[in-house]
């Protein structure tokens, strides 16, 4: 078997991560579940929110988690892609901003 | 998606044997995951044991007008297992004299059963106080002879259990055919005309979930919002209740997962979602099933891995109630489809 950095078995250990500081482990899990309770978003909401930064964050643990997520709740796939869209627009819409501070530069340089 | 049922296709998976194997074998075999039996060992659960009969499911025949990916059943029009008016005949003589307060019609459609109409008629006779009949809503809409359903549910006040795996069309075509989506939202519509589902109406009209592919159904609360939300604004169709229900991995859905390489993954997901206080309500503790050919089992499941009751009495012809309480379930790993979350029966969540 070809060794990679990633193993899609391993998101299932997630929890291990409490056994070597159960304090930090403990509470941040604590903190992620309360964080994806119903509130003033509904879960639902929250799921698609967090499967679009897992695009921007190019978490593939967090991708097949959120998938799944939505699938279980519901979401269609076009509102899943639809979501991964902001994500992507929001990710080019921060690279492109920086032009602004490239043009600035190139004004006060050889302006 | 297939149009013949895995028996038809001599599938090795028609086979109960090799169901139950595969499902002792492998991960459950090597220790990765616990059996069942051993899961609920650990809450003192084991055995597990029936109780008091609440529920008398009866399936009337495996034939069906859809061939749905995912059926436990394994049900299509090319399945000949039709319960006889004979059988029926024995049926009534326990619905007459049953301490169960529900009375449940199952298939295949039972429908297509060619006894179904008379069986209905001398059933609501007895004044159980909960008679469903599961429909798929399709049939409703499959023949000329069958179009005057909802009124004929309704004159015997009927309580109707119907599935619908979405509320897009895409999803639902996906699971259960071309055109199923149009054919369920207008049976469904026609349901709503004769007063079924409606806010205040006593003619019960309820939805049956259950996820499309290799995940476990959502909050069932929650979904119940968005059915209703989407099936008003676009259908301005309305029902009361809506069950999710998990798949279990048995039949056509125990081949969807191999072929597609989840059996694994899901199996680990039921087992993680496991919720010991689901196990306290499981249907099976409360439920009796019944076979086309009068044979009793613990839940339709165990029905179709050919389970059947632990006990002396083993069809409807010596049926005895008493008898059959405190007798202890038949298991194996399917029944973690049951006990994952919120728990899952025919009526829905249980925990």
């Amino acid at each position: 078997m070809s060794k990679t950095y990633y193993d899609p078995a391993d998101l299932r250990k997630f929890g291990k991560i409490t056994e070597w500081n159960e304090e930090l482990g403990t509470k941040f899990f604590d903190y992620y579940g309360k964080v994806f309770e119903e509130g003033a978003l509904t879960a639902r909401e929250k799921s698609l929110i967090a499967l679009a930064v897992a695009h921007t964050e190019q978490c593939p643990y967090c991708i097949d988690a959120y998938t799944k997520d939505g699938l279980q709740r519901g979401v269609t796939k076009e509102e899943m892609m639809e979501a991964i869209h902001v994500g992507a627009a929001i990710k080019s819409g921060a690279t492109l901003v920086h032009g602004v501070q490239m043009m600035n530069k190139v004004n006060k340089l050889d302006g | 998606m297939a149009t013949k049922s895995l028996k038809k296709r001599e599938s090795d998976l028609a086979n109960s044997n090799r169901q139950l194997e595969i499902l002792s074998n492998g991960i459950f075999q090597n220790g990765e995951l616990p059996t069942f039996k051993d899961k609920i060992a650990e809450t003192n659960q084991f055995p597990l044991k029936a109780k008091k009969l609440e529920i008398l499911q009866i399936n009337v025949g495996y034939m069906c007008n859809q061939v749905c990916d995912h059926c436990h059943v394994d049900a299509g029009p090319d399945r000949k297992e039709i319960m006889t008016r004979k059988t029926m005949q024995m049926c009534l003589e326990v619905i007459k004299n049953t301490g169960a307060h529900t009375l449940d019609l199952t298939g295949g459609a039972p429908e297509m059963n060619p006894n179904f109409r008379w069986f209905v008629e001398e059933a609501a006779k007895a004044g159980i106080k909960d008679f469903i009949v599961r429909s798929n809503l399709t049939i409703i809409r499959a023949n000329k002879k069958y179009y005057d359903l909802p009124e004929f549910f309704k004159k015997h006040n009927v309580h109707v259990v119907s599935s619908m795996p979405h509320w897009t069309r895409g999803k639902t075509d996906k699971q259960r055919g071309d055109g199923v989506f149009d054919k369920s939202i207008k049976a469904l519509q026609e349901l709503n005309t004769v007063g079924y589902g409606m806010p205040e109406s006593d003619l019960r009209l309820d939805l049956v979930y259950n996820p499309s592919g290799a995940f476990l159904p959502g909050d069932q609360a929650s979904m119940e919002k968005d059915f209703k939300k989407a099936l008003m604004e676009d259908f301005e169709i309305q029902f009361h209740n809506l069950f999710a229900i998990t798949n279990l991995p048995i039949s056509r859905f125990l081949d969807y997962l191999i072929a597609s390489e989840n059996y694994e993954d899901y199996m680990y997901q039921l087992v993680e979602a496991y919720n010991p206080s689901a196990v306290a309500h499981v249907m099976c503790t409360n439920t009796l099933s019944v076979s086309w050919d009068g044979y009793l089992y613990d839940c339709d499941f165990n029905q179709m891995l050919e389970l059947p009751v632990n006990s002396k009495v083993k069809h409807i012809s010596e049926y005895n109630e008493t008898l059959l309480e405190g007798r202890n379930i038949v298991i194996s790993q399917h029944c973690y489809g049951c006990t994952a979350g919120a728990g899952s029966s025919c009526q829905g969540t249980v925990a």
